[in-house]
């Protein structure tokens, strides 16, 4: 174990290949799979990038997502507004909100939502082939795919698309943003979502807002705050994921012609595409800290014994590059099918939206590389601007072009 | 009345969702697909709501003595 004036700052400093780990945190994976690291607060942590680690603390009770929200202790950047959220409790009482939105987002449901993730696609692909080349696959596409679907889901009017996109760019901040600028952004969004949950009070629709209204008022089954809070991460973890996981996929895919080719040869291969990228794409800004879990006792971790009431950060992205897990885990393999990935996180918090991430990507990299004759990136990847201070990779703009058909 | 627990491990994508819903009642076996650690359980709601929670319904509850299912939590 490193005495703790050893243990290297993080985050650390960016990749230089935006979606793999950098040459840092491969030092320490190599070192051991449970390794200390100095915030940037200057109190420690405990950074776990082997998988089967990392899936443990995900998954095992003895590590607390509510205990990070103890008064007094530090939390960086998004974590300041997620309080309320889902994604801050611990079972049972995440499994009571949780078990309130499960129903909407299960496969059944989204396998019957794909026809019209499919139009949807195919329309933004129209638009495309209709307009001026090179375009902003950032923009044109891969943000209005996820913005488009989401909101028909919550009933939220897609054409806010540029204000709650800007504000959500705003909350999924890093650790180096101020609270103030979090704050407000969080407060255009509240009250943004607090007028649309008035509005369908009085007259509800067929959308999950509505359901989640009814679960409040007709059964009480979760609080004012609550149902707000809810209502945003929906909006926001909806759309930014999504479109940044598409951006970064078809970077990688860019980076590794003989793989994008299989799979144009071979539209067959994209449901194991998706799997594939979902497990080697890592779509965390530089500045992202995995969302701490507090050891409620002493546990012993990757034949590491860490004290009761340490931090414990799940790196889900970098321990799917684990070499104990995956053979050749730095290759790109669109035909792998890995059995496991922690792409989605596991245990109480993995992904609500998982079901539906999936199939949207598999909708969007079907609609791009079907109908978009040689789509490509007009710039080399190392011209990719990023907004500086996002958890959640967000690129400037993708300039793409293609062929005549 | 005792309940059966089924996981379809056809269906299962290992989210561990149901190991951390209710602890100490399903694990991976070694194809890394959930498992009920007793197929065999009286009532119990965090079982419960582990079936309701996974996000490809692949837990399957059924009274034991009928074979009817058993009603998802409110
Ligand atoms: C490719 C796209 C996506 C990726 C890679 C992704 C990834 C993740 C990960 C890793 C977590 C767990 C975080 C942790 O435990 O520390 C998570 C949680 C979550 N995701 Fe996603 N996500 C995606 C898309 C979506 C979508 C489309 C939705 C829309 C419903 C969504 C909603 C959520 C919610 C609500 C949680 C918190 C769940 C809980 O605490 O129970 N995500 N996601
Ligand atoms: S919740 Fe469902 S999908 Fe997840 S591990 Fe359990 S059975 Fe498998």
């Amino acid at each position: 174990m490193p005495a703790q004036n050893e243990a290297p700052q993080f985050p650390f400093p960016p990749s230089p290949v935006p979606y793999s780990p950098g040459p840092q945190v491969r030092e320490l994976m190599a070192k051991c799979p449970v390794n200390q690291v100095r915030l940037p607060d200057d109190s420690t942590a405990w950074l776990v990038t082997g998988f089967a680690e990392a899936r443990e603390v995900m998954i095992d009770q003895r590590y607390s997502r509510a205990l990070v929200f103890a008064p007094g202790r530090q939390v960086y950047g998004v974590e300041a507004t997620l309080s309320d959220a889902l994604i801050a409790k611990d079972p049972p009482e995440h499994t009571r909100l949780r078990k309130l939105v499960a129903a909407a987002f299960t496969d059944k449901r989204m396998q019957a939502l794909r026809p019209r993730v499919a139009l949807i696609v195919d329309d933004l692909v129209d638009a495309m082939l209709a307009g001026p080349r090179p375009a902003d696959l950032s923009r044109s596409f891969s943000l209005m795919v996820p913005a488009s679907v989401i909101c028909a889901l919550l009933g939220v009017p897609v054409t806010d698309v540029e204000r709650f996109h800007e504000w959500s760019n705003a909350i999924f901040a890093d650790w180096s943003r101020s609270r103030e600028e979090i704050g407000q952004a969080y407060a255009a969004m509240s009250g943004y979502m607090s007028e649309l949950i008035t509005q369908k009070r009085e007259s509800p629709e067929d959308d999950l807002i509505s359901v989640l209204i009814d679960a409040r008022d007709s059964r009480g089954k979760l609080t004012e705050a609550e149902l707000v809070d809810f209502c945003i991460q929906l909006l926001a973890a909806g759309h930014e994921t999504t479109a940044s996981s598409i951006n970064m996929s078809f970077v990688a895919l860019c980076q590794h012609p003989g793989e994008l080719a299989r799979l144009r040869a071979d539209p067959g291969l994209i449901p194991a595409a998706v799997e594939e990228l979902l497990r080697y794409v890592i779509i965390s800004g530089s500045g992202f800290i995995p969302l701490a879990r507090i050891t409620r006792e002493e546990v012993c971790l990757g034949g590491v014994t860490i004290p009761a009431g340490e931090t414990v950060l799940p790196s889900f992205n970098v321990a799917n590059r684990d070499p104990a897990a995956f053979e050749d885990p730095d290759r790109l393999d669109v035909g792998r099918v890995p059995k496991t990935h922690l792409g989605f996180g596991a245990g109480a918090h993995h992904c609500l939206g998982a079901q539906l991430a999936r199939m949207e990507l598999q909708e969007a990299l079907r609609g791009l590389l079907t109908r978009l004759p040689g789509l490509r990136m007009t710039r080399p990847m190392s011209e990719l601007e990023f907004r500086e201070g996002q958890v959640i990779a967000s690129m400037r703009e993708l300039p793409v072009t293609w062929d005549d058909a | 009345m005792t309940w059966r627990v089924t996981v379809d491990t056809g269906l299962c994508i290992s989210s561990g969702v149901c190991l951390a819903t209710a602890p100490g009642r399903f694990r991976f076996d070694e194809s890394q697909h959930s498992s009920p650690v007793q197929a065999l359980t009286e009532p119990d709601d965090q079982v419960r709501d582990a079936a309701a929670s996974c996000p490809v319904e692949a837990i399957l509850l059924t009274y034991a003595g009928t074979g009817e299912p058993v009603p998802p939590p409110d």
